[in-house]
């Protein structure tokens, strides 16, 4: 597969929230705005892609029996890096994304990739599957992000559009979340599988 | 290049190195971070301040912790602008929220004046009804508190008699919100009167 | 393995079209009842529900799902009419379009239209509209009219602020003299729909014995005093929920066990909701929440099989 295949597997063929359904709980929880959204994703693409280059640079260094251990400890790692980078630098996103940054950890996209393509494939492949799939994640988070803010507040990334009154609040809250991903999910298989 | 054999000797050296590695590499950045993200805190708990006791040049007095009359703990800064009193902030809760405790900042100047305030938890209030507080007691809001003297103004809705506009269909809400304005200003004005029948009122 | 059919079962001489009839005969005093009570503001919220209701499950079977339409079932009206119950008065039409379009849409069509839903569509609308509008959703007329009228508190909003004594009379809220949503402040005409609708043999009297019986139960225990558990009884939309929505045929259990375990639980969530909950009434939260239980009671709580022993 050529690197510009591998980016476009993992943006739809394979993109972690629409086909494979992966990584849930930031989903969920993350896209109250559009730029919550794409916050969240982008922090998962910059885990994601050092991960795997690191993870397919070390694969054969790491004995079988304990591959999962050194693989999220690698993960752990950078996402303590990013945390601490929010944290210090853009305070602002670490109000908004809070707990969910730590959670990365236990985000299956990033693990996922780490096992079934950094472990078989080159560190450039990888890197390459890392922007595609976190592609595919931040464009999806956004997305939702940004059909909850329009339904739910009447804003598109904090651009009003209609009056607040008209706005149903439930697409900001919970269950929202998952009204809107069950639909984007049905569109984006309506539209893909053609 | 081949993989390593699943060893007592290779798991342990492949974990090892690899915690190290990783170990040292957050050392590094932790060490990095560990300013900005201080200065960023302090950024925080001043602006909070700031924002219900507005000014210049401003110092903030090292935090006075004390009871209010409902018992829970309510916290005190007094803010000054060049050796003069400007108001003093303080942190209060009332209990009497919709679904559990609020907690509000609120800003008071020398003479008892609110000059602002700031909602920090109302995340148990129903969103779109109690969860409004944020924005409807400021000044251009619905329920303007700014400018009002619990010493001398009727601190409550309107409902019990008081002087402030009830946010539509959360009275309950608007309630607490009053008497955690009532608590802290018995914290600050030594007045306990004043918050024990803002509470009875309930 | 039994091999489950969806509901509804339709035996002979009993059709979908027919029993959704007699639940609107049952329906048919509270709503009355309504227009006299709340006058043009009940009128203008129930033809538009039950307007909106109808056009969009004909657009979604029509164009999205590309099928023969079956508006004549009346399971569309039927839907419509529960969800104005649900309402107050005065909510604005565009309001009432959009709780139309998501019971329909989301509600029952996204699961595969009648039949197939797992919740019951007017209260998936109803609930939709209680979080996506709060305001509008609980301010409550008190008098007739439809635009600028007095709003009041409920009586559950009286139970949930802890102020016993401004409860109104008990005989006030079982005719139904208080502000509520438009079907559900009368309990007299319900509880006569709903004898009506148990002597048809339209519902059985399993689901809403179970429900009322639980929650004046834990009502009492929660309360510690009788007459408010009575009053729980007879407020918000404990009576419509118990006999009208608890016991619609798609989204609850199939046997008479799982319909009274179904019903106690309605009961005893919608005391603890109303109780300790944010929202000053359960019910529909509590149905719902039973609903997505209902095909786990189905499959644990089954009749014993004809000619097998008994371990």
């Amino acid at each position: 597969m050529s690197k510009l295949g591998i980016i476009i597997n993992g943006l739809i063929k394979e993109n972690p929230t629409f086909v494979l359904l992966l990584g849930m709980c930031p989903t969920l929880g993350t896209t109250s705005s559009a730029i919550n959204g794409m916050s969240m994703g982008l922090a998962t693409m910059a885990v994601l892609i050092c991960s795997n280059f690191v993870i397919s640079c070390i694969k054969n260094l790491i004995p079988d029996k304990v591959h999962i251990p050194c693989y999220i400890v690698v993960i752990a790692g950078f996402v303590t890096v990013v945390q601490l980078l929010i944290k210090a630098y853009a305070p602002d996103v670490d109000a908004k994304l809070g707990l969910f940054i730590p959670l990365i950890v236990v985000n299956c996209v990033v693990l996922g990739r780490a096992e079934s393509f950094a472990a078989k494939n080159g560190p450039v492949d990888s890197i390459c599957d890392g922007v595609g799939i976190g592609l595919g994640f931040t464009v999806a988070l956004t997305l939702i992000g940004l059909c909850r803010e329009l339904l739910g507040a009447g804003t598109a990334f904090d651009l009003r559009l209609f009056p607040e009154q008209f706005g149903a609040l439930t697409f900001v809250l919970a269950p929202g979340a998952f009204i809107t991903l069950g639909f984007l999910v049905a569109i984006f298989n309506k539209v893909t599988k053609k | 290049m081949a993989k390593l054999e699943n060893s007592l000797v290779n798991m342990v050296a492949s974990l090892t190195a690899i915690t190290v590695v990783v170990g040292g590499l957050l050392g590094f950045v932790n060490s990095v971070t560990m300013e900005p993200i201080a200065q960023a805190a302090a950024d925080k708990q001043q602006a909070a301040i700031l924002a219900v006791v507005p000014g210049e040049n401003v110092t903030v007095s090292e935090p006075w912790e004390t009871t209010a009359p409902n018992g829970t703990p309510a916290v005190v800064y007094e803010v000054s602008s060049n050796g003069q009193l400007l108001g003093k902030a303080v942190k209060a809760i009332s209990k009497n929220g919709f679904g559990g405790n609020i907690v509000v900042m609120i800003g008071f100047d020398p003479e008892g004046n609110i000059l602002g305030y700031n909602v920090l938890d109302c995340s148990n209030e129903t969103p779109g009804l109690g969860a409004k507080m944020p924005d409807w007691f400021q000044e251009g809001g619905k329920g303007n508190v700014i400018k009002m003297n619990p010493g001398k103004n009727k601190v409550t809705v309107k409902q019990d008699g008081g002087e402030v506009d009830a946010i539509t269909a959360a009275t309950i809400s608007s309630r607490a919100f009053t008497d955690a304005i009532a608590q802290a200003w018995a914290v600050i004005s030594g007045n306990s009167d004043a918050a024990t029948s803002a509470t009875q009122q309930q | 393995m039994l091999n489950v059919s969806l509901s509804p079962h339709v035996h002979s001489g009993n059709s979908t079209q027919k029993c959704m009839g007699q639940v609107l005969v049952g329906l048919s005093l509270a709503l009355l009842w309504s227009f006299w009570q709340f006058g043009l503001g009940a009128v203008v919220v129930t033809v538009s529900s039950v307007a909106f209701c109808v056009l969009f499950e004909f657009l979604i079977t029509r164009f999205l799902m590309n099928e023969k339409t079956r508006l004549d079932d009346l399971s569309a009206v039927v839907t419509g009419v529960l969800l104005a119950f649900n309402v107050p008065s005065n909510l604005p039409i565009w309001i009432i379009a959009i709780g139309a379009l998501v019971a329909i849409g989301v509600g029952k069509m996204a699961f595969g239209g009648i039949g197939a839903n797992i919740f019951n569509p007017a209260l998936v609308g109803r609930v939709f509209l209680l979080i996506a509008y709060p305001v509008q959703m609980t301010t409550w007329p008190v008098e007739a009219g439809y635009a600028d009228v007095a709003t009041g508190a409920t009586p559950l909003a009286l139970f949930k602020m802890g102020n016993y004594e401004a409860l109104p009379d008990a005989l006030d809220m079982l005719i139904g003299q208080t502000g509520g949503a438009m079907g559900e402040i009368s309990a007299l005409a319900l509880l006569i729909g709903g004898i009506y609708m148990l002597v048809r043999k339209t519902i059985t009297w399993h689901i809403p014995v179970a429900v009322l019986v639980s929650a004046f139960v834990f009502a009492f225990a929660f309360y510690g005093c009788p007459k408010l558990a009575l009053m729980q009884l007879l407020s918000g939309g404990m009576i419509l929920g118990a006999f009208f929505m608890a016991t619609d045929y798609v989204s609850s259990p199939m046997n008479s066990r799982g319909q009274l375990l179904y019903g106690v639980m309605i009961g005893f969530l919608t005391i603890v909701i109303r109780r300790f909950g944010a929202y000053p009434e359960g019910m529909s939260f509590a149905i719902l929440i039973m609903n997505a239980f209902t095909p786990l009671i189905n499959k644990y709580v089954k009749p014993q099989r004809f000619g097998v022993a008994k371990k």
